[in-house]
């Protein structure tokens, strides 16, 4: 068997591997983050939660409805983006002439409900969800052995952001979105609806949340602590990459799940650790991130 | 200090000293220790306009650091608590060191994600007994002489520290050094332009605020007796803010009556599981869109007027 650097090759792609799926929610999330970000000015701390109500939607779904993986893929995102309308509708709007942190606070006690919900109902365990039978098994690479459904996911994830990324920065919708995010005032005078952008915003934002926790409940099991979990990971995520750059959200969160993975093969007792400590090391070379800007 | 407020803190300790008499200690004792928490975390987003997301590191870093001196190395109780405030007030300077880089939301997720790596060092280093935590940890004797096993006696050394960090912040805020705080809080450029070093001063109240957290947590972790994960959890950095945003930010008294309120809101609804969850949720969503003054500082708006 072939070795790099003592670790079979085997074991080191298959670590590569789950980093690289990890590395594909972190950057759907961060994007999300970012793109509310920049629109509304509010640190969704609810965002863990929404790609958490996300994969219970397609649990749901799946167990109570019997709608397959297929539908969950469009509905649960809907389902949790109509939630997030709402939210939007009813709190929101009500804190963006307010400082930053109140934005933060509020969807930190909305993230509280959320958590608080599903574990009333469903306890702390988490529920297995089954694969797409077109999803068992792998493709034999020769070198290492591929299951079918991370491939998937990370096809997936790579092009629903470069989709987002298309949308935001080439598309006559993307500059309605950037002209409101650069000056609400101006673009709302030259008759775009600033209001209802940001809803939309909103809305597209959680639900990137949600098709994450679509794509990830196969992977994991189905836990009402999944979101708390990975949304401070996520926050590190932002700080290291910077919320300015959609691209550079997509990069960081993809480069940290490998280099997660990574840690995994070579230090495991690290391996929980360590975005943190890149993200430290981070903020002494360049406070502002690696793709931000200093305001 | 007006008459009106002499009045106000006098009538307050007398309470505080009788108070054994009427209620609980051991319940007493946990309101004091997280209203010396939250009075502590309010030196920082009340006076400096820094939001903390991560004030749970000193906290339960500091317990579990007091918790191991008391019962391994047999240290008497107020040195167990100076250990856990220095060694708060260190990994403080380390943390303000870092976070006081980035500014407003940036500085709130920098400070939960260092506290995230705290917890996870905790769960795996070997003298914090990961899930168990530290148990049974003994009160010991006061200077080696007096022993504080019986509640009531426990109750009156923590009140004691209670006040020593309560005056300690309160000397801070009215000293001309809390006058530069509170400036960079309204208008951090300004301040800079004036000549101050933000940074430096911004640090400082960060190191103040992280010892007295840890102290507060090491009072917690002799009191009650332990000292475990959810005490450096995220969800414990959150309570917090939620004390502090209910007491009111900026009042001198609002986290005291905000922990106050939690804890006991905690203790009634300790049977109904994840509800007390839901509760706080909903408390945070209610304090931000429809109360942002807090209590006390909604009773203070009122009497001005």
């Amino acid at each position: 068997m072939t070795e790099i650097f003592g670790v079979p090759t085997q074991a080191l792609m298959g670590q590569l591997m789950i980093g690289l799926v990890n590395g594909s929610f972190y950057a759907m999330l961060s994007l999300g983050l970012a793109v509310i970000f920049g629109m509304l000015n509010v640190v969704n701390f609810a965002h863990g939660a929404f790609y958490m109500m996300g994969a219970f939607f397609s649990w749901m779904l799946l167990n109570y409805f019997g709608v397959n993986y297929w539908w969950s893929l469009l509905l649960a995102p809907v389902g949790v983006a109509l939630v997030g309308i709402v939210i939007e509708k009813t709190m929101l709007r009500w804190l963006y002439q307010l400082d930053h942190l109140y934005g933060l606070l509020l969807t930190f006690g909305i993230a509280l409900i959320i958590e608080g919900i599903f574990r009333d109902q469903y306890g702390v365990s988490g529920q297995p969800y089954d694969l797409p039978e077109i999803f068992k098994g792998a493709f034999d690479l020769g070198f290492m052995m591929l299951p079918k459904y991370r491939a998937w996911v990370v096809v997936a994830c790579l092009s629903v952001c470069l989709a987002t990324w298309f949308v935001i920065e080439r598309t006559r919708l993307g500059s309605y979105l950037r002209a409101g995010t650069e000056n609400p005032k101006l673009a709302q005078a030259f008759g775009i609806n600033v209001p209802l952008m940001v809803t939309l915003t909103y809305a597209f934002g959680v639900g990137l949340a949600g098709l994450a926790g679509v794509l990830a409940a196969p992977v994991y099991q189905v836990s009402p602590l999944m979101g708390s979990n990975i949304i401070i990971v996520v926050f590190a995520v932002v700080v290291i990459g910077g919320m300015g750059s959609i691209l550079g959200a997509i990069l960081t969160g993809l480069a940290l799940g490998l280099i997660e993975g990574l840690t995994k093969v070579f230090y495991p007792e690290a391996s929980a650790t360590v975005v943190f400590v890149i993200m430290a090391i981070v903020l002494l070379i360049r406070p502002a991130g690696l793709f931000g800007r200093e305001k | 200090m007006s008459n009106r407020s002499k009045v106000l803190y006098i009538v307050l300790l007398l309470g505080a000293l009788a108070a054994p008499f009427i209620g609980y200690p051991i319940f007493l004792m946990k309101v004091l220790c997280f209203a010396l928490f939250a009075c502590a975390f309010n030196l920082l987003i009340g006076f400096t306009g820094l939001l903390s997301f991560g004030h749970a590191m000193f906290f339960g870093g500091a317990a579990y650091l007091c918790a191991y001196a008391a019962k391994t190395w047999g240290f008497t109780p107020e040195l167990a608590v100076l250990f856990g405030t220095v060694g708060a007030a260190i990994l403080g300077y380390f943390v303000g060191w870092l976070a006081v880089r980035r500014q407003g939301i940036y500085f709130a997720m920098v400070s939960l994600a260092l506290s995230q790596m705290i917890y996870f060092i905790c769960v795996q280093a070997p003298f914090t007994g990961a899930e168990d935590g530290l148990q049974n940890v003994p009160r010991g004797k006061l200077f080696g002489l007096f022993s504080l096993a019986d509640d009531t006696t426990m109750y009156y050394f923590v009140l004691a520290v209670f006040i020593f960090g309560f005056w300690l912040i309160y000397r801070t805020i009215h000293s001309p050094f809390g006058q530069v705080l509170k400036s960079i809080r309204e208008n951090e450029p300004r301040a800079l332009s004036l000549g101050y070093d933000v940074d430096k001063y911004k640090l400082v109240a960060f190191v103040i605020s992280a010892g007295l957290a840890g102290m507060a947590g090491a009072l917690k972790s002799l009191s009650l007796g332990l000292a475990t994960l959810t005490d450096v959890s995220w969800q414990m950095s959150g309570e917090v803010v939620l004390m502090t945003l209910l007491g009111g930010m900026g009042t001198i008294l609002g986290p005291v009556l905000g922990a106050t309120s939690i804890i006991a809101m905690q203790n009634y609804l300790s049977s109904f599981g994840s509800w007390v969850t839901i509760i706080m949720g909903a408390t945070f969503v209610v304090c931000v869109l429809a109360f942002r003054r807090g209590i006390v500082g909604e009773i203070a708006h009122r009497l001005k007027k």
